[in-house]
């Protein structure tokens, strides 16, 4: 499926965003192995509760950060619709 | 001095007991009993100075890490302590109130063992009956419950040209993952090696079964192959004391599962040091660390920081000195060792793994 605007995300079972202190990184945590997410990725990821749909997590970013909406949306997309591909998130 | 990075993952030997005899065991063949095992203290203690030491994962295996009582109570403890918690299990000990249980304590993942796709096979390979029936009321009651499973297929000589059906076996049952894995032979698999390792044509139609799976798209593969047909060696354990840490059941430390066999070393156990004081400074865990310690040609290779100088438990068992290169390498003027083995896999019969 494709992710737009109006969808609701949630970590599939077997994957969550975790902060990992000794190394001062993000990570996601998934089954047999953890990828480091960097940039804007923690906090978007952040925001992806099972609850908010992907415009609510961009208006919020967009309160968050100086860049203008549509940059802040098209990253967001890009991140979420790539993660939802890999089975990380679900809708 | 600087300190080495933390490692990212555990594996919590927590018994060697099991109702399975695979022959390719990754247990050592001087296998530890159930009075020697660290009890849920040792083992709640050593869960605290993991996280806090920055491990990421903790693989709960075996042995059948489903025969101690306490493994919720370790799994509850992981989570809670924001470890990515897998449970490495045969399946045969779980039913539907285990399951419930270790669901409710927050396990993450399951990777489930199959030995082959037919009773037979399977029973041939694990030595007990009904096995077969009960790992596929286990992979049933796994999929029911949403838990994210692997299966894990360890292949050999005798079942390795049934890789297509083991993939239809994972689809049926849903699983996300499959691995594929060649029998690697250290200890149990070592002893075994003559009944077990595949001819070159073997590894070639299993590793073209692999890709012709991997096209289909939809499931996620592992695919270990056995590096007896290689040329360059494995980056055993993403290198030595780098990135891993294996417990044995009564407390050892270990930078892998084989590593008991390496002589002239005291094993430094959590019952008497702290995790962290092994890892960082232990003799055992800085006597094949980064290229230091490798042979002249190791250290001039430009492979050195891609496999480490591969794997030092096959030196020691091949070669005799863990300090040798790796006998897979061709390179290593011992190579011919892994040559020869690979004409004299003729025998038929099988030692099992037992106490």
């Amino acid at each position: 499926m494709s992710v737009t605007e109006d969808t609701v995300l949630s970590f599939a079972r077997g994957h969550r965003l975790q902060q990992d202190l000794v190394r001062d990184l993000w990570l996601v945590q998934a089954p047999e192995k953890a990828f480091i997410i960097e940039g804007a990725a923690p906090h978007i990821l952040g925001l992806v509760d099972g609850e908010r749909t992907v415009s609510s997590i961009i208006e919020t970013l967009t309160g968050q950060f100086s860049a203008p909406r549509e940059v802040i949306s098209a990253d967001v997309l890009a991140l979420l619709s790539d993660l939802t591909e890999k089975g990380v998130l679900r809708a | 001095m600087t300190l080495p990075q933390p490692p990212m993952s555990l594996l919590a030997e927590l018994t060697h007991r099991c109702p399975l005899a695979c022959p390719y065991c990754s247990n050592p063949l001087d296998l530890e009993r159930k009075s020697a095992e660290l009890d849920t203290a040792g083992w709640r203690r050593v869960l605290e100075q993991a996280a806090e030491m920055g491990v990421l994962q903790v693989h709960f295996s075996g042995g059948e890490p489903m025969a101690r009582p306490d493994l919720v109570e370790l799994v509850t403890l992981a989570r809670k302590l924001n470890l990515y918690t897998n449970l490495i299990t045969s399946g045969v000990l779980l039913d539907a109130n285990k399951l419930d249980a270790l669901d409710k304590a927050g396990l993450d993942h399951i990777q489930l063992s199959f030995q082959d796709v037919t009773e037979e096979g399977a029973e041939r390979i694990g030595g007990l009956k009904g096995a077969q029936e009960r790992k596929l009321k286990a992979a049933r009651l796994i999929q029911a419950s949403g838990i994210p499973m692997t299966l894990n297929f360890v292949v050999h000589r005798e079942n390795v040209a049934r890789i297509p059906q083991m993939f239809e076996l994972a689809r049926e049952l849903k699983a996300g993952r499959v691995e594929i894995a060649h029998t690697q032979y250290y200890g149990w698999g070592l002893k075994n090696r003559d009944a077990l390792l595949p001819s070159r044509e073997q590894l070639e139609e299993s590793t073209r079964a692999v890709e012709a799976e991997r096209a289909k798209g939809g499931l996620a593969i592992d695919y270990v192959t056995p590096d007896y047909h290689a040329d360059r060696p494995k980056p055993c354990m993403g290198g030595w004391g780098q990135r891993f840490v294996n417990i044995s059941p009564s407390g050892r430390v270990l930078p892998c599962h084989a590593a008991e066999i390496i002589p002239n070393v005291t094993f430094p156990n959590v019952r008497d040091e702290s995790l962290a004081e092994i890892w960082n400074n232990s003799r055992l865990f800085n006597m094949f660390r980064g290229t230091e310690w490798m042979p002249e040609a190791c250290r001039a290779c430009d492979r050195r920081e891609i496999d480490w100088g591969g794997c030092r438990c096959q030196a020691l068992a091949l070669t005799g000195d863990a300090a040798n290169m790796d006998p897979v390498c061709s390179r290593s003027p011992f190579h011919e060792k892994v040559e020869q083995a690979l004409y004299t896999n003729t025998v038929e019969d099988f030692v099992y793994r037992r106490m």
